[in-house]
């Protein structure tokens, strides 16, 4: 009798201390646009506190998919969940990291920033509506350019991402046509006869840099990665803007942040002189009763350390790191919501 | 059972001692056993087989509830208004699969007839082994290779100079029209009669090498021409494994994935010319597979997946009754 009791005490304290190893053992899924900055933050995490943070890049509706079966800690996706779909699920929800999309073209002879549009023009580029770079449209927006007589490829991304469900959502806001034609999401029918698929970011960038005259549209980090020639877009108020790690800060100081149900706010066309309009924020997703506290809680360990610490890796990989006021309201107004 | 079995071991006249017929006991015993457990490892194939297929049927139910059988000829794929179709899919799986087939199956042959009738012995070996090694290199390898190597060289000097040649001729000029982007169809199919070259060289070099040496060596010495030998002797003896080696390699072709995905172009749309994007079953499986939705989107997903499965199924049945065909007719030939 003694013995058992004994036995079944070693066995517990062994428990004990096995799942206190384990609890630092934390894994999360989903999106795969943050996942560089993630694993990275995941690699100087566990140099500074020994402490383990696997990521899965699985996809976004993967993310969701995944932490509504309870298998990973947290969930990762670009497109936010909404209010009441979280209050159902008892989830909170708060942005991690931002980045932009970005229009490249391949037209000989221009640099990065020179090809001026707007949003009405490029959803009538997408659309097929204008085929041709020396469209009267096109000239009107850039004055003194010499556009080539050049037919138009559109290249797009052929696997269902949240890039395009960021792109065509700023399509949708800033042409009442692709609202109504298209629409917006992870996967589109393009309309464009020229439209030509790549898959992933490198897809569309190796489609782009071959083809000429195409444009396309990728993840800032692979436009400055390889060089290409990206476009000043026309934002809401009016300023012709380029793509760069201020103007996507610009749009992100501008987002309503608070007033959104769950933070989920798209951040395209946000206001703003120096707001690039297809800036998006990618958001976590956690229970606020969780199965397992003890990982739920070093799961926010490590969002708050990321937060504090992690800014200069999330530039160095050119992605934008929330702005302080953002992180506070996440740590009073959201966090706090766990049990 | 002791006494039965010596009974019976007795009235065949035969004598055993106890040792041998506990021997025999013990063999029918490891036989009983061998049968059994290789029995079970068969039948699990074809209980993965009926899983795969009922699972098939169930995922993609609500897409046929919803289009019925006319979900394989809607041309229509439009994830954000939810309207399916498999139309383009598989109109793009059957059209590079089959101009797959019909630049590989000719080059296959050359091949394995150069490898077994022809080449000398100093070559067989290190080509033999090249084509082995090309039958084990990842799809993955071609698709990028596809991608990044030879779709601009196709785009850039071969599409212009087919436009200018067979483009002009009639009726089949349209299919070598349109912009020359170096990735669509045509590349696909390309790509695709590179993968499966070495599958059919292969199967095709190992049959070849089984016809008797006697047969050969009889044609040849009535004065017959390689040629003669192959189509009249070669042939003829190995039809089956040749078929078999062409419809391995077209199941692949069919079901090929990553390589196509690069190099297709993954649009949603039938049009005319070899040049244009289009897209296959697998390729759309594998590009939007990652984000979709549970709902229709997903379900018809499935629906694809299973008419690639019938699309195969049809190709192994039509496979075994051309052989039932040629045996049948065999006789009445001569």
């Amino acid at each position: 009798m003694f013995k058992k009791i004994t036995n079944s005490l070693l066995i517990g304290s062994l428990l004990a201390v096995s799942s206190s190893i384990f609890a630092a053992d934390i894994t999360g899924a989903g999106a795969s646009f943050p996942a560089p900055v993630y694993s990275k933050w995941a690699e100087e995490y566990k140099k500074e506190t020994k402490n383990n943070v696997n990521y899965a890049s699985i996809g976004s509706s993967g993310g969701i998919k995944q932490i509504r079966e309870k298998t990973v800690d947290f969930g990762a996706t670009d497109a936010p969940l909404k209010g009441d779909d979280l209050e159902k699920n008892g989830m909170i929800q708060f942005p991690a990291i931002i980045g932009g999309v970005v229009p490249v073209v391949n037209l000989a002879g221009f640099k990065p920033g020179q090809l001026r549009l707007d949003g009405e023009t490029v959803a009538l580029i997408f659309a097929g509506d204008i085929s041709n770079w020396n469209d009267a449209k096109l000239a009107a927006l850039n004055p003194g350019v010499k556009l080539p007589d050049q037919a138009i490829t559109v290249v797009t991304r052929s696997d269902g991402s949240g890039t395009t469900a960021v792109f065509t959502d700023y399509l949708s806001k800033a042409s009442k046509m692709w609202a109504e034609k298209v629409g917006s999401g992870a996967t589109v029918k393009w309309p464009a006869v020229s439209t030509v698929g790549g898959k992933g970011n490198e897809g569309v960038s190796a489609n782009v840099t071959r083809v000429k005259g195409s444009i396309g549209y990728v993840e800032y980090a692979y436009a400055k990665i390889n060089n290409m020639t990206s476009l000043q877009l026309k934002n809401l108020d009016g300023k012709f803007v380029s793509a760069s790690l201020d103007t996507f800060k610009a749009a992100a100081a501008g987002a309503n942040w608070a007033g959104t149900p769950g933070m989920g706010i798209s951040m395209t066309q946000q206001p703003g002189a120096n707001s690039w309009p297809i800036a998006a924020a990618s958001f976590i997703l956690m229970y606020k009763d969780p199965a397992n506290k003890e990982k739920s809680t070093e799961a926010i360990k490590f969002f708050t350390w990321a937060f504090k610490a992690g800014d200069p890796i999330a530039a160095a990989l050119d992605y934008v790191p929330l702005p302080d006021p953002v992180v506070d309201y996440i740590a009073k107004n959201v966090w706090s919501q766990i049990k | 059972m002791e006494n039965m079995m010596s009974e019976t071991d007795v009235s065949k006249g035969i004598k055993l001692s106890p040792e041998m017929s506990k021997i025999i006991r013990k063999q029918r015993l490891q036989d009983f056993i061998f049968h059994k457990v290789t029995l079970t490892f068969a039948s699990l194939v074809l209980v993965v087989l009926a899983g795969i297929i009922i699972s098939l049927i169930i995922t993609s139910w609500p897409t046929f509830a919803k289009y019925g059988p006319g979900f394989f000829f809607r041309n229509e794929w439009d994830v954000v208004n939810s309207e399916f179709g498999g139309l383009d899919s598989i109109y793009g799986t059957l059209v590079t699969a089959f101009i797959a087939l019909l630049i590989a199956v000719p080059v296959s042959f050359g091949i394995s007839v150069f490898l077994t009738e022809m080449c000398p012995s100093w070559l067989k070996r290190p080509l033999g082994t090249a084509v082995e090694l090309l039958a084990a290199v990842p799809s993955i390898i071609y698709g990028m290779f596809g991608l990044f190597v030879f779709a601009p060289v196709f785009g850039e000097y071969v599409q212009p100079f087919l436009t200018s040649t067979l483009g002009q001729l009639p009726v089949i000029g349209i299919l070598f029209k349109g912009a020359p982007n170096g990735i669509g169809l045509l590349t696909a199919a390309l790509i695709l009669a590179f993968m499966i070259i070495p599958f059919i060289t292969s199967v095709m070099r190992d049959v070849f090498e089984i016809v008797p040496p006697v047969l050969k060596e009889a044609a040849y010495g009535i004065g017959c021409t390689t040629w003669e030998v192959v189509t009249r002797v070669v042939l003829p003896y190995t039809r089956t494994g040749v078929v078999g080696g062409i419809m391995l390699g077209l199941g692949r072709a069919l079901g090929e994935t990553m390589a196509v995905t690069f190099v297709i172009g993954n649009a949603h749309r039938i049009s005319p010319s070899l040049f244009s994007p289009g897209s296959s079953i697998a390729s759309t499986l594998a590009n939007e597979f990652g984000e979709a939705e549970p709902g229709l989107h997903y379900s018809s997903l499935f629906a694809l997946g299973l008419t690639l499965f019938i699309i195969t199924l049809f190709v192994l049945a039509l496979a075994k009754w051309m052989l039932i065909n040629m045996e049948k007719n065999q006789g009445s030939k001569n």
